[in-house]
């Protein structure tokens, strides 16, 4: 009872949020640290995923660290309740406990000052090469890991051979290198329970360790050749060309891929680089020569970011990785494209999926960017909107309406580009016109109604009571602050915020909604079996039907030979 | 490998070990403490001082597989419940709320049994008792504070709050600030003291949806439900944890509380606390808060046992998706002698890219987009099932990767393994089990289905020593008496043209 099955009963489990909800409202969630992870991403994908809605905005979803030597404010409980949780509890002491305990309210409850904590910061150095490095030392268990995050990603891959970052991430580490195959380094990994893994975001690629300390040496050795001294074996490339075609093909399967693919299409264009779809012909495009080209362009010390935490010795370790990297020379410099977001051309949008008696629902606009001085106003919005259990999407389409299991959205912001509006639910098919209705009501009371003082201070206090957990961890703060040296976010970014958040008034959550959410601008989404709609969409406005079936070859050309096709 | 290779190997498993040893149980002694109390509910405490936070998981010994005949979802749609508060929590008047609570009941009740009528049902009668059951649904509402205990932990601090319904066991789990042990305590004690089934209508069309969304409008999600009721016969995991639907339409407050009050009793439930908190602080608040939770007997347990399979059961559906495979085998509960080789086969199959379906259907044939060998499935609790589940890699049959998931099961029955690939299956055990001790949330998990499985914590880390024990021949003993074709059912997803797509009303759609 251990391993793979744990985690297919758990995403088998019925929950009272589904996965993409939660972690849209759990702020914490990255993947800077989660390039080894232990299960093959080609077992994730096809296995039942349940409503992963994959936006393709952001390499890193959402970070929201605070900064580290933070006081935690213990917001003041007053008197009079003080008062009568002493009163309260000497009632319980004396007499029939349960009886006055039964009385008690939960304000009653005596909450003492959370101890004092101060995270530890990694140790930031940069080489004369121009390479960033963060040390953090974490000594609770025997592990180490580290990731080197290369400046380049999907938003840079040419679009006519668009997926060359997949093909690039899946044949690199199982290439191997000169003097190991891939095949070799499984072996000789695997009979250690280490990890040596290699990925690709929109913004980086990445090759990452994690390994029990004492292996520490063998692993870092093969961790530099596999990131230095890749050689994209054909048979590799041809392994993950024939994967990445498989999944195309697959890409209408489930409702959700759909939901997700098209609703990134229609936000940020779709032939915008966080938008646009691998296709048979962009995938068979790609050759060795281009992944090697790429990997000599980007790996260069000052295109790298490097971070490791674990049990080691700082100053051992510092010379350690002056020794591994200090050597190379630098190389031009990478500089992230910048890629505009002009937005969705507003209508309504169906795709049609005949099998399914649910529809995905989603409200598409443009979102903004992080640096933007709004970025705390819109974070609160976000929370009293769409957030969580105490949102007003969840507490009215939810708990009221009982029109959507899965509901929430807001505005999305982006490190290095505007993110997206997006407001989405799923709803039986038989109530989509009713839910598309239901949405736009919600839409016009955020812009209508500031939020009141209570649902201000429950936004507020969800965000800064739950401040801790953004760096309960040694990995934690330093994927934060890996996030932010590569986008060049100031290292206090999350001080500033907590500060900022503190500040947010409810007009300033009126005025933002009111400044980013334009109603007419939107587009509307759905996907869905439109048969069984209770009424046409057409009301909404006019209804443009997408095409969604797999093209086989370019528009344009006339074959339909594609690779592999079935 | 080389032999050179090999030998390094060895020694470094031999570091491994020794490393091993520091994070074992002794080590965990000391900072893990344990503590039944007088109602019966048990408690577990790990120490954890990294950062002044906590998690907990509690855990109910009830799932899905306990879902009483007629009710299947049950046990989920009360999960869903139990968010719903208590007399002081959710309500803005609760002496006015109960009565009308009790009203909409009746209404229900009275709606649905004209509703169940067979013969004579009278569509007038029905129409006036949906209208009544409304007026008096909305008469209830009005005292309803939606949501206000989520509100409450949100507000607190409290993370990643959720709750799970497997087919064996039921989870509710949070983290919070180490500060608000007490009202945790407070909290997690009156939900569970008096939770009070408001809005339990809306909420099952709620739960409705979900079901939509797992099951009804995903192939993988239909192929699984149609997979397990082949599987099973007699046993209750041939059921959907979400419910069939018509049971699911079915359901009501009333069938809740009675589930309710058979298995929500202390006596079922364990729950791990891990973070920085004080074993002595949290027995202490645990006492005064969940001490209230009456002492009740457990309930019995399941007496169904699945009858063995005589013949081979498939199961063929026609979709307009993509192809999938998937079979499974018959295998014993968790308390077996041969659980651990199960785990050890599991793992030799599917872990990484070394694997046997790995390196046969995915990198050698390709023929496999992804191919794994699983167990457990669909619960531990109860006699589960071994599976293998497939994707074909497209312009491959399922059948192709049936033969192959074939071959190497032939191959575990006929040949040992090597040294180095059981050595590595028990090293990664370890490594694995090691990387599970740095998370609250997760060890918290661990610890609280170990004791309540097990009735003792330490059962996660003798579940790694039992692994090291297995040998070659025990693989080849389970592998020949688990994989057989009267212990067969097999699933196959095939790909037929979609329905076609009428659009009446034009491109928007509707009826």
């Amino acid at each position: 009872m251990t391993g793979m099955s744990l985690l297919q009963r758990k995403l088998l489990k019925s929950i009272i949020l589904s996965p993409a909800f939660w972690r849209r409202i759990s702020r914490d969630a990255s993947d800077v640290n989660a390039a080894g992870a232990a299960l093959r991403p080609e077992i994730k994908k096809y296995w039942p995923k349940c409503r992963e809605r994959a936006i393709k905005s952001s390499t890193f979803p959402e970070i929201l660290r605070p900064k580290a030597r933070l006081r935690i404010a213990i917001p003041k409980r007053k008197p009079a309740e003080l008062a009568a949780g002493c009163f309260l509890l000497l009632c319980t002491v004396l007499s029939i406990g349960s009886l006055a305990l039964a009385q008690q309210s939960w304000q009653q409850v005596p909450i003492p000052p959370l101890a004092k904590f101060t995270p530890q910061e990694p140790n930031r150095i940069q080489l004369p090469n121009g390479m960033v490095i963060f040390l953090q030392e974490d000594h609770e268990l025997p592990l180490i890991s580290g990731t080197a995050l290369i400046k380049g990603g999907s938003s840079s891959e040419p679009a006519a051979k668009t997926g060359m970052m997949s093909i690039y991430t899946a044949s690199w580490r199982t290439s191997g290198t000169e003097k190991k195959t891939g095949d070799q380094l499984d072996d000789e990994l695997e009979a250690i329970g280490a990890k040596v893994e290699t990925g690709a975001g929109v913004d980086t690629t990445s090759a990452s360790f994690n390994c029990l300390k004492e292996n520490f040496d063998q692993v870092f050795a093969d961790f530099l050749d596999v990131l230095e001294h890749p050689v994209f074996r054909e048979d590799k490339i041809a392994l993950a060309k024939q994967q990445i075609a498989t999944a195309i093909s697959r890409r209408n399967d489930e409702i959700d891929s759909i939901a997700g693919r098209e609703a990134a299409k229609l936000g940020y264009g779709k032939d915008s680089p966080y938008g646009r779809e691998a296709e048979y012909w962009t995938v068979a495009a790609v050759t060795r020569q281009d992944l090697l080209d790429w990997h000599k362009r980007h790996l260069s010390p000052n295109n790298v970011i490097f971070g490791i935490v674990g049990d080691f010795d700082s100053k051992q370790m510092e010379s350690r990785l002056r020794a591994a990297f200090g050597s190379e020379a630098k190389g031009t410099p990478y500089n992230l494209p910048q890629i505009p977001v002009p937005g969705p051309k507003s209508g309504v949008y169906l795709a049609e999926k005949t099998d399914v008696n649910q529809s995905e629902i989603a409200m598409l606009g443009v979102g903004i960017r992080r640096d933007n001085p709004d970025y705390f106003a819109v974070r609160v919005m976000n929370e009293i909107f769409g957030g969580g259990f105490s949102s007003r999407l969840f507490k009215n389409l939810r708990s009221k309406q009982a029109l959507a299991y899965s509901v929430g959205g807001g505005i999305g912001a982006g490190y290095n580009h505007p993110g997206l509006i997006d407001i989405s639910m799923g709803t039986k098919s038989a109530s989509t016109a009713k839910a598309v209705a239901a949405l736009y009501e919600q839409i016009d009371d955020l812009l209508n109604n500031p939020p009141t003082e209570e649902e201000l201070k429950q936004a507020r206090d969800s965000i800064l009571n739950g401040f801790i957990f953004a760096y309960d961890s040694p990995d934690k703060v330093l994927s934060e602050q890996l996030t932010y040296e590569l986008y060049g976010y100031p290292k206090d970014f999350l001080e500033r915020f907590r500060g900022a958040v503190e500040k947010v008034t409810s007009a300033d959550v009126h005025r933002v909604a009111r400044k980013y959410i334009d109603k007419r601008k939107l587009a509307v989404l759905v996907v869905g079996n439109p048969k069984e709609f209770d009424k046409s969409l057409a009301e909404f406005g006019q209804v443009t039907k997408l095409d969604i079936s797999i093209p086989t070859a370019p528009p344009g050309a006339k074959s339909a030979s594609a690779a592999g096709q079935d | 490998m080389s032999r050179a290779v090999r030998l390094y190997l060895s020694l470094l498993t031999a570091v491994l070990s020794t490393l091993v040893a520091a994070q074992d149980v002794a080590s965990f002694e000391k900072k893990t403490q344990v503590k039944t109390l007088a109602n019966g509910l048990t408690i577990v405490v790990s120490e954890r001082h990294e950062a002044p936070v906590f998690s907990f998981y509690a855990h109910v010994d009830a799932g899905s597989a306990q879902d009483p005949k007629g009710e299947t979802g049950m046990a989920h749609m009360f999960e869903h419940m139990a968010f719903k508060g208590t007399p002081t929590i959710g309500t803005a008047n609760y002496a006015a709320e109960k009565p009308a609570m009790q009203k909409e009941e009746e209404a229900y009740l009275a709606l649905q049994h004209e509703r169940l009528k067979r013969v004579g049902n009278d569509p007038k009668k029905l129409e006036q008792l949906e209208k009544e059951f409304l007026q008096a649904q909305e008469e209830a509402d009005k005292y309803v504070k939606k949501n206000e205990f989520s509100e409450i932990i949100e507000a607190q601090g409290g993370q990643d709050l959720n709750a799970a319904t497997g087919e064996d066991e039921t989870s509710y789990f949070y983290s919070m600030p180490a500060n608000r042990l007490e009202l945790w305590a407070y909290l997690e004690s009156e939900r569970f003291l008096h939770p009070v089934l408001r809005e339990f209508y809306q909420e099952r069309d709620v739960v409705f949806e979900e079901r939509r969304m797992r099951t009804d409008s995903s192939p993988i999600g239909r192929m699984i439900e149609q997979f397990l009721a082949t599987a099973y016969s007699a046993h209750p995991y041939r059921n959907p944890n979400v419910g069939w639907p018509s049971d699911l339409a079915s359901l009501t407050r009333t069938d809740a509380q009675r589930f309710f009050d058979t298995y929500y009793v202390a006596s079922n439930m364990t729950i791990a606390v891990v973070g920085d908190v004080k074993p002595d602080e949290v027995f202490a608040l645990t006492e005064k808060y969940f001490g209230r939770l009456p002492a009740k007997p457990r309930p019995e347990d399941l007496h169904t046992a699945e009858p063995e399979q005589v013949d081979e059961r498939s199961i063929t559906i026609p979709e307009p998706s993509q192809p999938i495979y998937l079979e499974g085998y018959h295998r014993p509960d968790f308390r077996d002698p041969d659980d651990a080789v199960y785990d050890a086969i599991a793992d030799l199959l599917s872990e990484g890219r070394t694997s046997r379906l790995y390196r046969s259907l995915v990198r050698d044939k390709k023929i496999a987009a992804a191919a794994v060998g699983f167990t457990d499935f669909p619960g531990v609790k109860y006699p589960s099932l071994f599976g293998f589940y497939a994707v074909p890699i497209q312009g491959h049959k399922p059948a192709e990767l049936q033969t192959a998931c074939r071959e190497e099961m032939e191959r575990m029955k006929t040949q040992d393994v090597s040294d180095a690939e059981l050595q590595m299956v028990k090293t990664r055990a370890k490594a694995n089990l090691i990387r599970g001790l740095g998370e609250n949330s997760g060890l918290a998990a661990q610890l609280a289905l170990a004791q309540a499985r097990y009735g003792d914590w330490r059962e996660l880390f003798y579940n790694i020593d039992r692994l090291q024990k297995v040998t070659k021949e025990d693989i080849r003993r389970v592998a020949n008496k688990t994989f057989t074709a009267t212990n067969r059912t097999v699933a196959v997803v095939e790909t037929v043209a979609p329905p076609a797509p009428a659009s009446p009303n034009g491109p928007g759609g509707g009826r």
